[in-house]
């Protein structure tokens, strides 16, 4: 056991510019979130609400146990596109009768809740999530179906809604429909292909085709109520397992499913009363520089994640540019990989591959803090061979099999994004401070890279290069590049699964192990071949 | 004598025992289906059970209490008040089966049984009396007019006619009341005076001549012709000179006439001039003789028992000292036409309680007389007081204010009590000035809840109910990454929100959380510190404060469609037994018409068709038991008539 010590200082300039520079950061998600809650704007609010219906947040607030956290993955898709932020659709983890799920309910109040490429993407990352961390779906239905200018983006990739229902359920994880609205179609294979559905009454309307396209189809003649409603479906067809009286009702029922589900974590318990950090979590706004070049001491942050701040560091003398160690968050055991300076040089490559692999023989979940720029450039590096130890280490990162958790606190660069456990090399959960950067270079970096190369061309062709087209270009460049590798577009890119207060790191990263810990935690019984 | 059998049940049977131990006398409690499990049957040291829970099969069963105590081994029986108290028949029984009885000679019983009678005697007497009606000559001069029953007590028959078109309605209503509760229909009237004060004076004798007038009582804050809040001394008899004097002679003159023996007590009617009319006579202990005895210091159940077995009084009695208040603490609903309440008494705290059914008077205290514990069952089949509070004082303003204070704080759960009507009475001008009279609970606006805005108290009882639920340690309660609403309890009528943010609990303006536990919540509001004691059972919370106590029903989150009743039903107000029906299905009924009674408490509840319309279902029958909240019928309403076009 090793209590870590601090050094802040909340009297110094720089942590009070550091703290009032995040703080507007802060201010800005919170923004971009009440954007995602307002949903489709008042308008369309105040009639669901004259409908007598639930928003769908509403619908989840009564799914959950009252009390309990709501984590809400994605609220930023679709950030910085032309459709709604949070893309029409709300998903997250709840706790319904003491089961965590997965709930991911459409917003009707949006286009009446159609789905565009953006809605997609974040419903598989939620359907992935529930697959991965072996998590019951609980699908809070009313959605329009497909937004039809959209189709060539959505109708091909957007099967893979129903594979993954069917998928989950061979898996032996329950997937759930409460049937509010319009389900038609497509989307009718949503309660088709979950295992226990739900319909609410003169609400549900689900078929494959409604009544004008069956008069045109066949010439019969039908209304929505008999091709697809919630009594035809309990008493007839047989789709609806239970006639809900109203929505309330169909959530009082969905609730009493999962409640017999006879659900059981197959990972291992947390230690019963975990300490809570010594440190205040408040400090983390002041620890973090606003400029990114500015390296800071991630074991600053770590005292103030982990349980009583207690971290056994591991190979604390060599590789000193990443730190890697033991700890307990929630009371689930994890081991920690942070960068330090930014830089991974050949013995942190090789420190981190040594680390993953002793997490993996101990079954113990790991928890990546990235800020860095990405593995070190230049002869002597190379020729030490710096792409045979990034190799060993993105070779552990991808062959890992404990729950991975990545936060990126910074800057999240080139290659060093895969090693410590980007998008790409798929951790269980990948969270965002409103601080963060990532892309294959820094914007300046990038631009430069271009500039010179354009210059060579030139040279090369013996032409005069244009310098004032040079800066123009690069101004552009570092612009477009800068933009892109905030947070919130990155976010909207569905390249995280949230952007997050740093002072909710610890229990974001709490519901996110315990949620991993539905699912088995084993270590990786092999690796690639390791190029030593 | 060695062993004495209590023919009654709840709280005085409770205070009978005390003594009886103390004397170092045995004890022998009866007890009927519904007191099985009551703490007047535990105290004792044998028990019979009276077979049935009605009174009239069990506590009003001379031959029964006369077996149990042969049976038992009991060589006296105590009545109690109530019940076979002012029996002569009974009192004849147990002493032609050889038992002691402690209380006057049957003969005495008789004679003031009868009210009627009883005033006869006491005009011979000298002792003031009011004019007796007839009720079938009575005038329009004669209103108002007060209808009794002849063998009543308790307020039961008991009826105020003001106009002579309701005269024979209420005389029916009144002979059937005095039927269900006494056996006996005998009713008659006499001149009502709206507003007068109930004067009563304990008297004491004993075989040998020796009558004691000790102190008078004041229990003129009634409602339904029902004590409330009694007192001695009297703050009129106090005000009035002479007036003791005048009293106490027509009281011992009273118990002179009829050869009493025992404790027994007399009851005036006065005006405020001090002009006073004898009502009847109580040949039994009184339920409000704490007062007396704690200003007396006498143990009148043991002065009783001695006298029984012939012990000499001393020619005085002791003098009073100080002041002494008592209330009776129901469980009714004063705010809803006192309606009486049943059901679990969950709990039952009274701070500061020095004594229980003993005299035991200190400096000052509190002494409770209790016929409950937590978690007993408040039947429908007896009288609804659950304990008596009495405090004692050397002035009447400090004896109201400890006992208007501990009743403020106590837990009382479970059960809607009368309790903030007692502490608003005790805190009223008008009864500190000792302005108290018949009409007080007309006249005055004491029916305000104590805590007037419970939006607080709402609140403190949400965030304990949060407090108990599970969640991970260290993770706020309903933390949201993305918040979108305030968490929501729905407590009665009023859904709290609230939310636990970064910089605090938000949600009413001004309150914050200090701490919130399952038991005890602790908020700063508008900067001063209070403190809120919670307690839950089952969907059922109760925040106390120094300030008074707060129930509320928690509204499921959910409800089960199949658990709705049918529109149009009529719902069991209360628990009871259906005595009448009125009407049958198919038939039609106006609004406002009878559908049928139902007897709760001795009471007969109408209930009465809302909408004109055509009963539909009728799922109960005549001599039914309900559960409150059963369905009793189903009306279907008529459709409103179509407006000419």
């Amino acid at each position: 056991m090793t209590v870590l010590r601090t050094a802040v200082d909340r009297g110094a300039a720089e942590y009070q510019a550091n703290r009032a520079a995040l703080l507007e950061k802060i201010a800005a998600l919170d923004a971009d979130h009440a954007k995602a809650v307002g949903g489709g704007g008042e308008k369309y609010v105040a009639r669901h609400h004259q409908r007598g219906k639930l928003l769908v947040r509403e619908r989840i607030e009564l799914l959950v146990d009252p009390g309990a956290p709501f984590l809400e993955l994605s609220p930023l898709a679709a950030w910085g596109t032309d459709y709604t932020v949070g893309a029409s659709v709300v998903t997250g983890i709840g706790v319904v009768n003491g089961v965590e799920c997965v709930i991911n309910g459409s917003d009707p109040t949006v286009r009446g809740g159609a789905s565009n490429p953006y809605t997609l993407k974040k419903v598989l990352r939620a359907n992935q999530i529930a697959l991965e961390n072996r998590l019951p779906v609980i699908g809070l239905v009313e959605s329009g179906g497909a937004d039809l200018p959209t189709q060539k983006e959505i109708f091909i990739p957007g099967g893979q809604m129903f594979r993954d229902l069917t998928r989950l359920s061979a898996a032996g994880i329950a997937t759930i429909a409460l049937v509010f609205g319009n389900s038609t179609a497509g989307g009718a294979y949503i309660p088709g292909m979950s295992d226990h559905v739900v319909m609410v009454a003169d609400r549900a309307k689900v078929f494959l085709a409604g009544p004008p396209l069956v008069k045109m189809a066949t010439g019969e003649e039908s209304d929505d109520e008999s091709l697809g409603g919630a009594d035809m479906h309990s008493r007839l067809s047989g789709l609806a397992d239970y006639f809900a009286a109203d929505e309330q009702d169909a959530i009082r029922l969905g609730r009493e499913i999962v409640g017999r589900l006879n659900w059981h974590k197959l990972g291992p318990a947390p230690e019963p009363d975990p300490e809570p950090p010594r440190y205040d979590a408040e400090d983390l706004l002041g620890i973090v520089p606003t400029d990114l070049k500015v390296p800071f001491d991630p074991r600053e942050v770590i005292a103030r994640l982990v349980d009583g701040s207690d971290f056994d560091e591991f190979k604390p003398r060599y590789g000193s540019s990443l730190v890697t160690g033991w700890a307990a968050l929630h009371g689930y055991p994890i081991g920690i990989l942070a960068n330090a300076r930014g830089v991974l040089f050949n013995e942190e490559s090789q420190k981190a591959a040594q680390f993953i692999q002793l997490a993996n023989r101990a079954d113990t979940p790991l928890l990546f803090l990235q800020n860095t720029t990405g593995y070190m450039v230049g002869k002597e590096y190379e020729q030490r061979g710096i792409i045979k130890h990034g190799a060993q280490m993105i070779n552990a990162v991808s062959n890992s099999t404990v729950p991975h958790l990545t936060v990126t606190m910074g800057a999240s660069y080139g290659a060093g994004n895969y090693g410590m456990c980007g998008r790409a090399y798929a951790p269980r959960f990948l969270f965002t401070w409103p601080n963060a950067k990532s892309a294959v270079m820094g914007p300046a970096q990038l631009a430069g890279v271009l500039s010179i190369v354009a210059r060579q061309a030139a040279e090369a062709r013996g032409q005069e290069y244009d310098e004032a087209a040079d800066t123009q270009m690069r101004g552009y460049v570092e612009a477009q590049i800068e933009e892109q590798s905030l947070a919130p577009f990155l976010s909207g890119m569905l390249y995280d699964d949230a952007v997050i207060d740093p002072r909710d790191t610890r229990t974001v990263l709490g519901i996110a192990l315990s949620a991993a810990h539905n699912a088995p935690v084993q270590g990786a019984q092999g690796y690639g071949v390791f190029r030593l | 004598m060695r062993s004495v059998l209590v023919a009654n049940r709840g709280e005085i049977a409770r205070r009978v025992f005390r003594t009886c131990r103390e004397l170092g006398l045995r004890t022998v409690a009866v007890f009927s289906d519904a007191d099985a499990g009551s703490p007047h049957v535990d105290d004792a040291d044998a028990a019979v059970r009276l077979p049935g829970s009605a009174a009239v099969d069990t506590y009003l069963r001379a031959d029964l209490i006369i077996d149990a105590a042969r049976r038992a081994g009991a060589d006296a029986i105590h009545p109690g008040y109530g019940f076979l108290s002012e029996n002569a028949s009974f009192a004849r029984g147990v002493l032609d089966a050889g038992l002691a009885w402690i209380g006057p000679p049957p003969e005495a019983v008789e004679s003031m049984g009868g009210k009627i009678e009883s005033k006869r005697l006491m005009a011979a007497a000298g002792v003031p009396v009011l004019a007796e009606l007839d009720p079938l000559t009575v005038t329009e001069t004669d209103l108002p007019v007060l209808i009794k029953a002849s063998a009543g007590g308790g307020g039961r028959g008991m009826r105020i006619v003001t106009t002579l078109d309701e005269l024979p309605r209420e005389i029916e209503l009144a002979q059937a009341e005095a039927q269900s509760a006494f056996g006996d229909p005998t009713v008659f009237c006499e001149p009502y005076l709206p507003t007068g004060r109930h004067i009563e004076v304990q008297v004491l004798a004993d075989t040998h001549g020796t009558v004691w007038t000790i102190g008078e009582r004041e229990c003129s804050i009634q409602r339904r012709h029902q004590k409330v809040v009694e007192e001695a001394p009297s703050p009129l008899v106090e005000r009035v000179d002479g007036m003791r004097a005048q009293l106490f002679e027509s009281a011992a003159a009273a118990a002179r006439t009829i050869g009493y023996t025992g404790a027994g007590t007399v009851e005036f009617l006065a005006d405020e001039a001090g002009r006073f009319f004898f009502l009847e006579m109580n040949t039994r202990l009184q339920v409000e003789h704490p007062v007396t005895e704690c200003t007396t210091g006498l143990d009148l159940v043991a002065l009783q028992l001695e006298i029984a077995d012939g012990a000499r009084l001393a020619p005085n009695p002791p003098a009073t000292q100080g002041h002494s208040i008592e209330v009776r603490l129901y469980a009714e609903d004063p705010a809803h036409g006192w309606q009486p309440q049943s059901g679990t008494l969950h709990r039952l705290a009274i701070p500061g309680v020095a004594t229980q059914f003993t005299v035991g008077r200190t400096a000052s205290g509190l002494r409770l007389d209790s016929g409950v514990r937590d978690g007993s069952v408040v039947s429908v089949h007896y009288d609804p007081m659950l304990a008596k509070v009495i405090s004692w004082a050397p002035t009447r303003q400090q004896a109201a204010r400890m006992l208007s204070e501990a009743l403020a704080r106590a837990q009382l759960h479970g059960i809607t009590t009368n309790r903030d009507l007692l502490v608003n009475v005790l805190r009223h001008k008008a009864f500190l000035d000792g302005e108290t009279d018949t009409a007080f609970l007309e006249t005055h606006d004491v029916f305000a809840p104590l805590v007037a805005d419970d939006a607080v108290a709402a609140l403190a009882a949400a965030l304990a109910i949060d407090a108990t639920r599970r969640k991970p340690r260290g993770v706020p309660s309903g933390w949201r990454n993305v918040p979108s609403q305030p968490q929501l309890i729905t407590l009665g009528d009023r859904a709290v929100e609230f939310r636990f943010t970064r910089d605090g609990l938000q949600s009413i303006e001004g309150v914050e959380l200090v701490s919130a536990a399952p038991h005890a919540v602790v908020l700063d509001v508008d900067g001063v510190r209070r403190r809120f004691d919670v307690a839950r059972y089952g969907d059922t919370i109760h925040v106390d404060s120094p300030d008074g106590g707060a129930r509320f029903d928690i509204a499921p989150r959910f409800v089960d469609p199949a658990e709705l009743v049918t529109a149009g039903s009529l719902i069991a107000p209360m628990p009871g037994s259906i005595v009448r029906i009125a009407v049958a299905v198919g038939d039609r009924v106006a609004a406002g018409a009878p559908v049928l009674w139902l007897e709760a408490m001795k009471m007969q509840h109408q209930i009465s068709a809302p909408v004109a319309g055509v009963l539909s279902e009728l799922p109960v029958s005549v001599g039914q038991q309900i559960e409150v909240g059963a369905v009793l019928a189903v009306l279907t309403e008529d459709e409103p008539e179509e407006q000419p076009k």
